[in-house]
């Protein structure tokens, strides 16, 4: 019977909500790690059973945690995240050279064919790697070390890497994305890295069309079509068709373009999520209306899905990595909010339920299809 | 026997219960209980001092036999209460909302 596995993260602890196919009802557990910040957690492609999270908080710094059973137990491995050599400076918010500092780890990203490989996005911006299942951790100090990384600059929300997409049609090939330095994309492991930002504008920086310095939130790719890209950048959504050469503004007739999750359905890889949040200050939907808004073109033309969402009085926000996709034959969309609330789609976004309504500020959502 | 209280996520961490006694060489000092304490439960690694740096951490205190510690230097003696067993060094997570 095949069912699926949603992984909450939230600012005070890690859930995870499983259901069977009809995704009708679901069973909770935990808190996990309660008290703790848990930025993301992600299951492997190559062992559902295999989990890792990031927990986090200001008291006590930065664990990684892993589970071999789905969830029931985890166990604490290696949470030492030291820069490769002399780590150097990125820019600061004044303009100042500014020491390169680990804070946590944002995203965490397991292999997609080795459930004892895990790449690890990072805050200050870097790329780490275990390949012995989170009993150490490596920089892959290309990233960092690539000419621009001392002109990096934090947003608002730090200097984070907390994109990373594995090409499924090649090893060597992966994308990451740094808040507020752009996407980058490596072809050959992670040894060497380039900006691949051409096309993008953001009128925040000096130069809109500067090679590096752009806000970008998050991206997503459909595993059957690797070199095509959506992007939700601070303003604009985003399409490229060449793994990044080169990007489109595919906004069309959003309300706004601003935002930070960004999905593609499990089956059709021109059909693509986002939730429009109002302005860069102001981060919650516009008229207290939260609504998905999803295009079957790959962008430009967008529909407003609102059946089952709160259409009054909706004040919340949809975090970068508060949304997934599930790979069932009606595919599955999940988002989460700083209010709390996980809703769910099982029919492609048509209709909504709110799962769970009342939890603490959700940080990310991913989802395991179980066969 | 040197005896440390952790708070209350460090404990669940490490899965010891309030007190935890060490057997502590040399001079008692903040670094050496600290050593102690990682040596014997190497999961608090981190979360008490910088892994590279080994600064306390800023959201976490150090208290003594009703003394503030935090800001002394690591390698300087502790209250000899503290080295007796007399009295508990007390890793304290700082007053902070959130």
């Amino acid at each position: 019977m095949s069912g699926v596995r949603l992984l909450v993260g939230t600012r005070k602890g890690a859930f995870v909500l499983t259901s069977d196919g009809k995704r009708a009802k679901w069973d909770v557990s935990g808190p996990f790690f309660g008290g703790w910040e848990i930025y993301h957690l992600k299951g492997s492609p190559a062992d559902p059973n295999r989990l890792y999270a990031s927990q986090s908080t200001s008291w006590f710094g930065q664990l990684i945690q892993r589970s071999n059973d789905g969830g029931r137990t985890w166990e604490p491995v290696d949470n030492k995240f030291v820069y490769d050599g002399v780590p150097g400076t990125h820019q600061w918010y004044d303009g100042t050279p500014h020491p390169w500092e680990f804070k946590r780890v944002w995203h965490l990203e397991p292999s997609l064919t080795d459930p004892d490989t895990v790449y690890a996005g990072v805050e200050d911006a870097a790329l780490f790697r275990t390949t012995d299942g989170g009993k150490s951790w490596h920089e892959l100090p290309g990233l960092r070390g690539h000419g621009s990384g001392s002109q990096w600059s934090p947003g608002a929300g730090g200097l984070g890497l907390h994109t990373i997409v594995l090409d499924p049609s090649n090893p060597k090939r992966m994308f990451i994305a740094i808040s507020a330095a752009g996407a980058f994309r490596t072809d050959d492991g992670g040894t060497t890295w380039q900006p691949i930002n051409k096309g993008l504008k953001s009128e925040q920086i000096p130069d809109p069309s500067a090679e590096v310095g752009h806000c970008v939130h998050r991206i997503a790719m459909h595993p059957s079509q690797p070199t095509v890209l959506y992007m939700q950048k601070h303003w604009d959504v985003m399409r490229t068709e060449n793994a990044g050469d080169s990007w489109t503004e595919v906004s069309g007739n959003l309300p706004t373009d601003f935002g930070f999750v960004i999905d593609v359905h499990a089956h059709e890889p021109k059909t693509i999520y986002v939730v429009p949040i109002k302005s860069d200050s102001e981060h919650y939907p516009i008229d207290g209306q939260l609504r998905v808004f999803r295009s079957r073109s790959g962008g430009n033309e967008w529909e407003a899905l609102s059946k089952g969402l709160p259409q009054k009085d909706c004040y919340v926000n949809v975090l970068r990595d508060a949304m997934a996709v599930d790979r069932l034959d009606s595919c599955g969309v999940y988002f989460g909010t700083t209010g709390g609330q996980v809703y769910g789609s099982s029919d492609a976004g048509d209709t909504w339920t709110p799962i769970v309504r009342d939890f603490p500020a959700v940080l990310s959502v991913e989802v395991q299809t179980l066969t | 026997m040197i005896r440390v209280v952790l708070p209350q996520h460090l404990r669940t961490l490490a899965r010891v219960d309030e007190e935890v006694t060490l057997e502590v060489n040399g001079p008692i000092t903040q670094r050496a209980i600290l050593d102690a304490l990682e040596a014997r439960y190497p999961v608090l690694c981190g979360t008490i001092r910088d892994h590279v740096t080994q600064q306390r951490r800023p959201f976490l205190r150090f208290f003594a036999c009703e003394e503030d510690w935090s800001h002394e230097l690591p390698d300087a003696p502790l209250p000899s209460k503290v080295a007796s067993g007399a009295e508990p060094f007390l890793v304290i997570g700082a007053m902070a909302g959130g």
